[in-house]
This record gives structure tokens, C-alpha cells and sequence, in this order.
């Protein structure tokens, strides 16, 4: 299943690319991006509760971006 | 701006004012007359540490926010250790002190940060009013009555109005109405396009003089605009090797640079100490930490980060307001790297169509009166060429004039017109009833005529080359395309007079479908071979496997034909083929910024770096290696967005 979410206050490019490989890892995730220039999360993942996947994300993007919020 | 930040440059400026007032304040020696010898030097400290703090609080907050989460490398925290060190740098004494410095590092940084933010929240805004065709509703017609829906919730089948002004919201036919449609912002072509009943129009265009009843052919999300709007903001989801390649450098950038901060500000005073026997020397301690400090701040690799995606989205931004949609910024790369475009012949480099392109009168006839003669003959056929005769003529025919009509095979026709025997066809048809036609060398179909046994001359029928091809071929050639290539089912004849005729450097004939990939297959083999690239240029009909093989797949005219749309890596929404020469301008100008970007801010990082573990820089030109670079590669990487409108 592939979904994309808005990325609200998604400031610095840097932490991005470090948001985009650690969710990459996440289990499940088949292909993560997050994309600085359109602020945009892509995620396509093999996964029962993608809710849930969501906030493991969720976590990774408040580790680098505080104010980072993936609006769902 | 947003209100964010607005309040943001509010309080810079604040700091900004107030750090130069003290920084005046400073060099007139007020502080010493007020406070005494070391005295003024603690009330400098404390002065200093408003600005800092009125400029840079939040940035301190973030540090140790992240710090808790275990991101010690992170820029915040960088920053917040840089500046607070040169503050600290007070502890040792007999030192010159470097709050200025500090104070200053942290208020540049954030004045760097605000313009990043702003610039980037600009161009996405740009890019956004770019590709602003979605429509927000459809009026649909209703027993008689409009209703303003979603797009979204129009099925098709049903009937919509656009009023002049309005965009069109969906795919469809016109059932009423008779108007023009401005098609530039999905082609880039200016001249409106006329709509009337029967007439295909497209989503995203904008109806110009009158309302326009319209039959919906297809859902919103399979129409025009949502397809575009889609392909746009992916594309900048298929990264560059140069993207990726900046991402995993940043990745390794940081560690690197702040280890070497760390040896510098601890190891060497050590090692030196030892060996000069000055451990204690509080000088020696200040000026390597003070070099340590200057490395964490060149430590963060954001201009490069930041700069490189912003150049191709900008890069595919322009391009699309030209009608060419780049499916990625990999393709961008690509194109920009490609010296071979192949091209297939009909429908790209020409029409497509059959048109009568000569009309070569012999004796009294004059050219109307030909083209009428062949159109009355070949009224009744329902061969390719006898329609396009017809069309060429354009009047109705006149039945009634039409006498015993017969079909010779191979040969043409021979009919009757007004009591007149018409022969209309091939050589063969005029000799084997005695006539001698004209010999005749152009290329294409050719028919002569005769009436009454008597020659009236001949008229050709050809596919066109497009307009723009040998332009389009001449401009490819002065971008250092130096393989434009024909590829073409079409007879060796043809297919070498429009190749000398456009300046093609060569052409293969008399192709089936599979040869073509073949000698795609062939080209990319060599290409290959001497890291060049190979672009293939078609209409998407037949050739999506080309298409898909090629290194960079081009349709054109793909406004409305799906299979090209999935098929290709770039699409042209119009069949011009100058557009071809303008993807790759945009994509050389893009690479070409973003290599600017790469080679400029790396290189006055590592120069700043050297100096900084000689001694020979201080922290004022460590900051300009951040801020100064960041900003002026983000206004380069938005060149990028600029493209001139051609037409």
C-alpha cells in the first residue's frame, strides 16, 4: 500500500534526508520519502497497521524536527 | 512572509540593531571609563549575551531538545557549542576575548536560516501558482439548471458549462457553444485554440469568449489536470544521483568535520604543550579551541543540502510552464548528459497527416480548379489520400456532377465528371490510356490528372514536416546533440528526403515496430560504452516500448493519450518539436547550477577549513562559509525556476 502525507513545518533539508533513511529502516517500509521541496511523506510499506507505522515516523521526524508534525 | 516569520526577522533585526550599538559602544571606550580594566571586559560579556540571546534563545532550546534525543550532531546544537565556546573563551585569561564573535556567529546564522526559509517557501510557492489549473468547481447542468459541484463528483456523461473566464474542470466534448480556449498553461502554446461542438477540449484550459456546453468523458481523477498535477509533484520524488550523492556526502560531512574539531581543540594544544613544555599556557589553549570553534561552524553541510533539490525542482517547475513535464530529477540528469535523440518520423517530426502539399497545373487549369477536378473524382473513394484531396478542396461536393465512377486498382480512378472523362492516379493509370504526365520527383503520393485525354497536371500528397522540426534539429545540433536520428516505417525515399531536408545526421528506413527498438537497443549499447546518453522522441502510438527502453523516453502531443503519459520519462503536452531542444536547455542550465553550487560552497568550505586549522581564519569567515554560501547557492539554485517563454 503506498501513502502520502503532508509534512507540517518541515524547515531544515538535512534533517529530511536523515528522516527519510531512518524511516526507510522501519520495518515493513518497503520505499520512504520525504520530500523537503513539496513537504511531503511517501511511504509504500507491507503492513497490517499502517496507523501505526505512521507514528513510528512520527517519532523519527519529532527526533530531528521538533515541530515536525505528519498531519494525518 | 508568514507570521512565523515575521516575528522571527523582528527580533533579528532587534539583535541586529542592538549588537552593532554595542559593538560602537565598544570602540569608543566607554566601557573601560565606566567600568575599569577587567570590569568592562564582564560587562562586554554580559552585553553581548543579550543579542545572542534575543537572536538565538530558540536555536539554544532546539540544541538541548535534540541533545535529549541523542542528536548531539545536529546544527542547532553545533551552532549553540560554536558560539557559546567563543563566549567561554573569556575563562582563559591574558586571551583576546571573542564575544563579538559569537554574538555575531549565532545572529548571521539566523539571518542565514530566515532567508533559506523564506526562499524556499517562495518557490514552492511559485511553483505551486505554476501549476495552479486545478479548477475548485464544475457547474453541471441539471434538467435544465446549473449546480456548482466538485469536479470530483461529476460522472461521465454528464453535462457541464464553463463560463468565459472559468477553466475547464474536466476532460470532454463539446456539445454547444462556440468559444476559443487558452491551452498555455498546460502546452506553453499562446495562440488560443478554437472549441465548437464535436470538438475534444481538455481540463486545465481556460474558456476565453463564450460559454461552452460540455459532455464529461472522463472522472476527474483520470482527467487532464489531475494527471499533470500528479506527475509534477512526483517528480521530485525520483532523486538525481547528484541528490543522492550530496545526501550520503552530508551524511559523512558532519561527523568528519566535527572530529576534527575535537583534535584540533584538545589534541594538538596537548601534543604542542608536551612538547614545548607550555601545558599551561592559556594562550595556547585559547587559539587551538578557538580553531576547534571556527571548524563547528563551517560543520553544517545545509547549503548543499538544501540547494541541489531546490535547482531541480525549480528545473521541473520552469519546464512544465513550458508544457514539458519531467517525470524526475533523474531524467533532468539525463537529458542533460544525452548527445543522441532519436526520432521517430510521422506524427513527431511530421504531421502525421496526409496533406495535399503541391498543386502543379499543366496548360489552362489553374490550381482551384485541379484541386476541384481531383476532388470530384475521387469523391466516392474511401481511401487515406482521396479524404485528404477532399479536405484540401474543403467545399461540399456536388453529386449531381458525378457521373459513372470505376476504381482501378493499384492504378487510381477514372470517373466521370460533368459529362467529362477524369483519369486521376499513378503514372501507370495516365500511360495506359495513352497520356504522357509530367515526370515528377517530389516526394510522397503523387496524382496526376487528365480530362478528356488531355494532361492537366498533378498534385502531390505528403505528410508535412512540422514547421518547427528543422529548427528544432538546428537547435538540438548547437546544443551539442551531435546524433539526431530518424527512425521510420516509411519508404527510403521519403524518409531520406525529409532527413536532408530537417539536417538529420541519420536516418533508418523501412522499419517494423521491433527494429526500432533493435536500433535503439544499439545506440544505448554504444552509448554506454562512452557515458553518453540516448534520448528517444516519439508520439507514444506505436513506440512506448522505445519509449520505455530509451535512456530518456520523450512522447509528444500526449494531452489526452495515457499510454505515452506512463510510458515516457518526459512528456511534451504539445507536438512540438522544438520543445525537445528547450527540455534539455532547461535540464543542461539546471545541472550546470547545481555543479556551481556543488563546486562553490565545497570549495570555500575546505578553504575555510584549511585556513581555520592553520589559524588563519577566524569565526567571521567560517560564518560567511555557512550563511554567506547557503545564501547565495539557494538564490543561484533559483535561477533554476527562471525559464523564457519561446513561442
Amino acid at each position: 500500500m503506498k501513502k502520502s502525507y503532508k509534512l507540517q513545518d518541515l524547515d531544515c533539508a538535512n534533517c529530511a534526508a536523515k528522516m527519510e533513511c531512518d524511516i526507510a529502516k522501519l520495518d515493513g517500509v518497503e520505499e520512504a520519502r520525504v520530500n523537503f521541496m513539496t513537504q511531503k511523506l511517501t511511504l509504500r510499506a507491507d503492513v497490517e497497521d499502517f496507523d501505526a507505522l505512521v507514528e513510528q515516523a512520527q517519532k523519527i521526524c519529532s527526533k530531528y524536527e521538533p515541530d515536525c508534525v505528519i498531519i494525518r | 512572509m508568514t507570521p512565523k516569520q515575521k516575528r522571527w526577522r523582528n527580533r533579528i533585526i532587534a539583535a541586529l540593531i542592538l549588537f552593532f550599538l554595542i559593538l560602537a559602544l565598544e570602540a569608543t571606550g566607554a566601557l573601560e571609563q565606566l567600568f575599569g580594566e577587567p570590569g568592562a571586559l564582564y560587562a562586554e560579556f554580559v552585553l553581548f549575551l543579550i543579542p545572542y540571546l534575543i537572536a538565538g534563545y530558540d536555536v539554544i532550546i532546539e540544541a538541548v531538545k535534540k541533545l535529549g534525543r541523542g542528536q548531539a550532531l545536529d546544527e542547532s546544537f553545533l551552532m549553540t557549542v560554536a558560539t557559546l565556546g567563543a563566549f567561554a573563551l573569556i575563562l582563559f585569561p591574558h586571551t583576546e576575548p571573542h564575544m563579538a564573535e559569537g554574538a555575531a556567529v549565532m545572529l548571521f546564522y539566523q539571518v542565514g536560516e530566515l532567508f533559506q526559509s523564506y526562499a524556499v517557501g517562495k518557490s514552492r510557492k511559485s511553483i505551486a501558482a505554476m501549476m495552479d489549473i486545478a479548477p475548485e468547481s464544475a457547474n453541471l447542468l441539471v434538467d435544465g439548471s446549473l449546480e456548482e459541484v466538485d469536479p470530483e463528483e461529476v460522472s461521465p456523461g454528464q453535462l457541464i458549462v464553463v463560463r468565459p473566464g472559468e477553466r475547464i474542470p474536466l476532460d470532454g466534448v463539446v456539445t454547444e457553444g462556440e468559444s476559443s480556449v487558452d491551452t498555455a498553461a498546460l502546452t506553453g502554446e499562446s495562440v488560443p485554440a478554437s472549441a465548437h461542438p464535436g470538438i475534444e477540449v481538455i481540463s486545465g484550459c481556460i474558456n476565453l469568449t463564450s460559454p461552452l456546453t460540455i459532455q464529461v468523458s472522463k472522472p476527474y481523477e483520470d482527467s487532464t489536470v489531475a494527471r499533470i498535477l500528479e506527475l509534477v509533484e512526483n517528480a521530485s520524488e525520483k532523486k538525481a544521483r547528484t541528490e543522492n550523492f550530496i545526501t550520503r556526502f552530508a551524511r559523512v560531512y558532519t561527523p568528519i568535520v566535527v572530529g576534527a574539531a575535537l583534535l584540533l581543540a584538545i589534541l594538538c594544544p596537548l601534543i604542542i604543550g608536551a612538547a614545548t613544555n607550555s601545558l599551561g599556557d592559556s594562550a595556547l589553549w585559547a587559539d587551538w579551541i578557538l580553531r576547534g570553534l571556527t571548524f563547528l561552524v563551517v560543520s553544517c553541510p545545509c547549503a548543499l543540502v538544501i540547494s541541489v533539490p531546490l535547482s531541480f525542482f525549480g528545473g521541473i517547475g520552469g519546464a512544465s510552464r513550458l508544457g514539458i513535464l519531467v517525470k524526475g530529477s533523474n531524467y533532468l540528469e539525463i537529458l542533460a548528459k544525452t548527445d543522441t535523440v532519436v526520432f521517430d518520423k510521422t506524427g513527431t517530426l511530421t504531421e502525421g497527416s496526409f496533406t495535399v502539399t503541391t498543386l502543379q497545373p499543366e496548360g489552362t487549369i489553374t490550381a482551384d480548379e485541379l484541386l476541384a477536378l481531383g476532388a470530384h473524382a475521387e469523391a466516392l473513394s474511401t481511401h487515406p489520400i482521396a479524404a485528404s484531396i477532399r479536405q484540401a478542396y474543403g467545399s461540399p461536393i456536388d453529386q449531381n456532377r458525378l457521373g459513372a465512377v470505376e476504381e482501378i486498382s493499384g492504378q487510381g480512378i477514372k470517373a466521370v465528371v460533368e459529362d467529362h472523362e477524369v483519369l486521376a492516379g499513378n503514372t501507370q493509370l495516365l500511360e495506359a490510356h495513352g497520356i504522357a504526365p509530367q515526370p515528377c520527383t517530389a516526394v510522397g503520393t503523387v496524382i496526376h490528372l487528365a480530362k478528356d485525354g488531355e494532361y492537366q497536371g498533378y498534385m502531390v500528397i505528403a505528410d508535412e514536416v512540422k514547421a518547427e522540426s528543422k529548427q528544432a534539429i538546428a537547435q538540438l545540433h548547437r546544443l551539442g546533440v551531435n546524433h539526431c536520428i530518424m527512425l521510420t516505417g516509411d519508404r527510403k525515399e521519403v524518409a531520406s528526403a525529409v532527413a536532408a531536408d530537417l539536417g538529420l545526421d541519420r536516418h533508418f528506413a523501412e522499419l517494423l515496430p521491433a527494429d526500432k527498438v533493435t536500433h535503439v537497443e544499439a545506440l544505448l549499447a554504444k552509448g554506454k560504452k562512452t557515458g553518453h546518453h540516448v534520448a528517444f522522441v516519439g508520439d507514444g502510438i506505436n513506440d512506448a516500448p522505445v519509449l520505455m527502453r530509451a535512456d530518456v523516453g520523450i512522447a509528444m502531443g500526449a494531452m489526452g493519450s495515457d499510454a505515452a503519459i506512463e510510458a515516457a520519462d518526459v512528456v511534451l503536452m504539445d507536438d512540438n518539436p522544438l520543445r525537445v531542444a528547450q527540455a534539455m536547455g532547461i535540464a543542461r542550465k539546471t545541472l550546470a547550477i547545481v555543479r556551481e553550487n556543488i563546486v562553490f560552497a565545497l570549495g570555500v568550505k575546505f578553504a575555510v577549513l584549511v585556513l581555520a586549522a592553520l589559524g588563519l581564519a577566524n569565526m567571521w569567515m567560517a560564518v560567511f562559509a555557512d550563511v554567506g554560501v547557503a545564501f547565495l547557492a539557494i538564490l543561484n539554485a533559483m535561477r533554476a525556476m527562471a525559464v523564457k517563454k519561446t513561442d
